[in-house]
């Protein structure tokens, strides 16, 4: 039992431990040392994509392939001229005695620069849809909804949240296995390889390269790339935890891996696509009609079940318990929850397909897996909540618990929200309405914006080894701001959505269709503003954290004097 | 039994497999047999695969992400069989690559657009939706009318949609350029074999107002004004056994 419960502090005390050979490992790793054999490798392979980057864009005839091409080029050179530079002095050696916190640095500053963009997106496009005369330019066709509403999505599901789990990842696996991150200056390639991901894809949506599959919009070759970073992510991921010197693997972790796992399968089948031709950005879909629809709907169902959701979970699983200073709630709650969250959450999708060509029984399926969903979700916050079991005080006092634990109680809301609508009779009316994008947003903003915020809250002192956050008032700020934005944000698009909903479905007594289809759009008017209020406030304390993170990074830093990999200081162990 | 579970807490790969697995059953069970299962898309007749000139203007509809605004699929309830027409069968985007059936409806629903509105209204509409309807929150697309349709690579689309399904004839490939090229011409007359590829039913006209250019206006009113319209549904039995699903 003992075992069982030190696998669930995260951070557990350094033990004289069991059967752990670390000796002969941090040899090996030393060994590694003196060639840093990663790095050179790195080193070739960037030098051969310079290289074939070079040739493409040399050789396409298709304006949209060369652009990229340049993108590409320009990325690979700058990456293969600094590592000339830094193996020529001697860089990219690894101190295995210390944690990599470097490539989590930038991780964090990556997350907040592209908050940033994603919400100012946004709020631009939100400001689109109400003053439509104003924010439209007719010669600039980058700028119209079409190409910047899979920005907007891409820049906060993938640029934000992703960064988000990189970088939390990256902190966890190396703090709850004791180890540094495997794989030398690869971390970095993860790093620097998934920012080159985000921008061609953004460049492309604005371009005009996309194959319209939402949330996976990217062109196969863009896909292509993130496979290779993916999968060297993996690879890191599971290294460091084969170096673990705990004999458990911690249950962040569990979740951190189902999410890197499930995201690899999902995104290599949904774009199985044939290019026109090698040296073009354009392609087709492997699939057509009714399976594409469904093959989509389970990736983007579970891009945000396992992207979205287990990832973040992940971070909950660490952050939490660390900052309040207690262990998880239950252990034998969250092996519950775990498994029965990834096994029920993949066959979620056809609930997007309600009423649609898509076969009953298919969606039929869909609906009861969804509605059985909200049991395992409720299992995870619960969880989560109850881990401020005998430290609720700090809701009062610590504005990034309180910051946490809200995020918690948003899954909490839509894990209910969501299986309610996947109730056919009631998407009948939710579907195709604001009220999805209303309860997207719950999830999105008061979830994974928040936990996320609560966590790099927490890192950044953490990493910069300061004593606090600049200034607690300004979380506070943060907090009140972000939340009023978001409780805007999702009422208005409640009534919004079930207003429209019921408008078209609107008979007169003489049987006619009551409304025609535009005064639906004008009818909405009012709660688009408020929409994009909301998305301004919840911008706004994006703003006062990047302000308060960048005060805090540029403090004077505490003198470290505990050596490496000792997980920074001790906490409690559980009763 | 809950000691068990140490056995996946101390072996990464034990894990890894697992979660493999788990995710795994799902997927298979409900996707897999709508590749195999004849029921999951009706025999419908007039389905035919895109002209040159359709599939353009859907890889503009495509790229321009129209599908985060406008569905393409009609759900069997009274009002939106009433406002858009006859809901959307299986069969009638079985050569779409990729489906559009979209999932809001910021704008109508287009998946019966075609034959409602004349090619002029299109051409006002998309350069400038309020000049039509003042309420209209659609962004404008006057830069389709002066941009030239960019049609070099039109056999390599058909033949990669060929590659993942779509039957398009070696002759069709072959003439796709003419093809595509006839369609925008009123007086090019029965010689060419458009309609003989295609069907009868083809329309063959300038799209965008102006005969003297070819623009992906031209293209993507082509395809707006062919959405829905291939099958007859009065020779279509919808309370068939063979068509209920």
């Amino acid at each position: 039992m003992s075992e069982i419960k030190a696998s669930f502090l995260p951070v557990t005390e350094k033990r004289p431990s069991l059967n752990e050979p670390v000796g002969s490992m941090t040899q090996a790793i030393a060994r590694s040392d003196d060639a840093p054999f990663d790095a050179i490798a790195l080193y070739i392979f960037t030098g051969l994509s310079a290289l074939a980057a070079l040739v493409a864009t040399a050789l396409t005839k298709d304006p949209s392939f060369r652009f990229h091409g340049w993108i590409m080029l320009a990325a690979f050179l700058a990456a293969f001229l600094t590592m000339s530079v830094g193996l020529g002095s001697g860089r990219f050696r690894s101190d295995s005695t210390r944690y990599a916190d470097g490539v989590i640095r930038a991780g964090v500053i990556a997350t907040m620069f592209w908050a940033f963009a994603g919400l100012s997106a946004g709020v631009l496009i939100a400001s689109q849809l109400s003053w439509p005369r104003i924010f439209y330019f007719p010669d600039l066709a980058w700028l119209n909804f079409g190409r910047l509403r899979p920005l907007h999505t891409s820049a906060v599901i993938f640029a934000f949240g992703g960064n988000a789990l990189i970088a939390t990842s990256f902190y966890v696996v190396q703090r709850t296995c004791r180890a540094r991150l495997a794989g030398g200056a690869w971390p970095w390639f993860v790093f620097w390889g998934y920012q080159l991901f985000i921008v061609l894809a953004a460049t492309g949506y604005m371009a005009g390269i996309t194959q319209s599959r939402e949330y996976a919009e990217p062109e196969w070759y863009v896909d292509l790339w993130l496979t290779i970073v993916w999968v060297a992510y993996l690879l890191i991921f599971l290294g460091t935890i084969w170096k673990r010197k705990e004999p458990h693997i911690y249950v962040a972790n569990w979740f951190y891996l189902a999410f890197i796992v499930t995201i690899a399968i999902l995104h290599l089948i949904n774009n199985a696509a044939v290019p026109i031709g090698l040296l073009e950005s354009k392609s087709y879909s492997a699939f057509s009609g009714v399976q594409d629809a469904l093959v989509q709907w389970w990736y983007g169902h579970n891009a945000v079940g396992f992207f979205l959701t287990a990832g973040f979970l992940g971070m909950m699983y660490y952050f939490v318990p660390k900052r309040v200073d207690r262990p998880v709630y239950s252990y034998r709650l969250s092996i519950v929850h775990f498994w029965s969250l990834i096994f029920i959450y993949i066959w979620a999708g056809p609930h997007h397909l309600h009423y649609t060509a898509l076969p009953q029984w298919a969606q039929t399926l869909g609906m009861t897996f969804s509605i059985m969903l909200w049991m395992p979700s409720w299992g995870g916050m619960i969880n989560g909540l109850m881990t401020l079991s005998g430290a609720w005080d700090k809701l009062r006092t610590d504005p990034v618990v309180r910051m946490m634990v809200v995020a918690i109680a948003f899954y909490g809301m839509s894990t209910f929200e969501g299986p309610l609508m996947s109730i056919r009779e009631v998407n009948a009316l939710s579907h195709y309405t604001d009220w999805t994008i209303g309860h997207v947003h719950s999830g999105a903003l008061g979830w994974v914006g928040f936990i996320s915020f609560g966590a790099i809250y927490c890192m950044v002192p953490w990493l910069w080894k300061k004593t606090g956050l600049y200034s607690d008032r300004l979380v506070e700020w943060h907090f009140w701001i972000a939340t009023t934005g978001i409780l805007l944000y999702i009422a208005a698009m409640w009534v919004s959505g079930i207003m429209e909903g019921l408008m078209w479905r609107e008979y007169t007594p003489q049987g006619y269709l009551a409304n025609s289809f535009v005064e639906t759009v004008s009818a909405k008017h009012i709660e688009n503003i408020i929409r994009t209020v909301g998305g301004l406030m919840y911008l706004s304390g994006a703003l006062i954290m990047i302000y308060n993170l960048w005060r805090t990074i540029r403090m004077p830093s505490v003198v470290q004097t505990s050596p490496g990999l000792v997980a920074s200081p001790a906490l409690l162990a559980a009763e | 039994m809950w000691k068990a579970h140490a056995k996946f807490e101390r072996h990464s790969l034990i894990l890894l497999i697992g979660i493999v697995m788990v995710v795994s059953i799902g997927g298979l069970v409900e996707i897999s047999p709508l590749f195999y299962l004849e029921s999951t898309i009706e025999k419908v007749d007039g389905v035919r695969p895109y002209t040159p000139l359709e599939q353009a203007g859907r890889d503009i509809y495509v790229r321009e992400g129209c599908y985060g605004c406008h569905s393409q699929m009609i759900r069997p309830l009274r009002d939106e069989v009433e406002r858009y027409g006859h809901y959307s069968l299986a069969a009638e985007s079985m050569y779409d690559h990729p489906f559009q059936w979209g999932s809001k409806r910021t704008g109508p629903d287009l998946a019966r657009v075609g034959g409602k509105y004349s090619d002029s209204w299109h051409h006002d509409h998309l350069s400038d939706p309020r000049s039509v309807v003042p309420e209209s929150n659609m962004p404008p697309y006057r830069f389709l009318a002066e941009t030239d349709l960019d049609y070099r690579n039109i056999e390599a689309r058909l033949t990669a949609l060929k590659t993942v399904g779509v039957p398009y004839s070696k002759a069709e490939i072959a003439n796709a350029r003419a093809d595509l090229e006839t369609q925008v011409d009123a007086f090019a007359g029965e010689k060419s074999g458009l309609k003989t590829r295609y069907g009868a039913k083809v329309a063959q006209r300038d799209y965008d107002g102006d005969p003297e250019k070819l623009t992906e206006m031209d293209a993507l009113i082509a395809y707006l004004q062919v959405l829905g319209t291939m099958v007859d549904f009065r020779t279509y039995k919808a309370e068939d056994p063979e068509n209920l699903r």
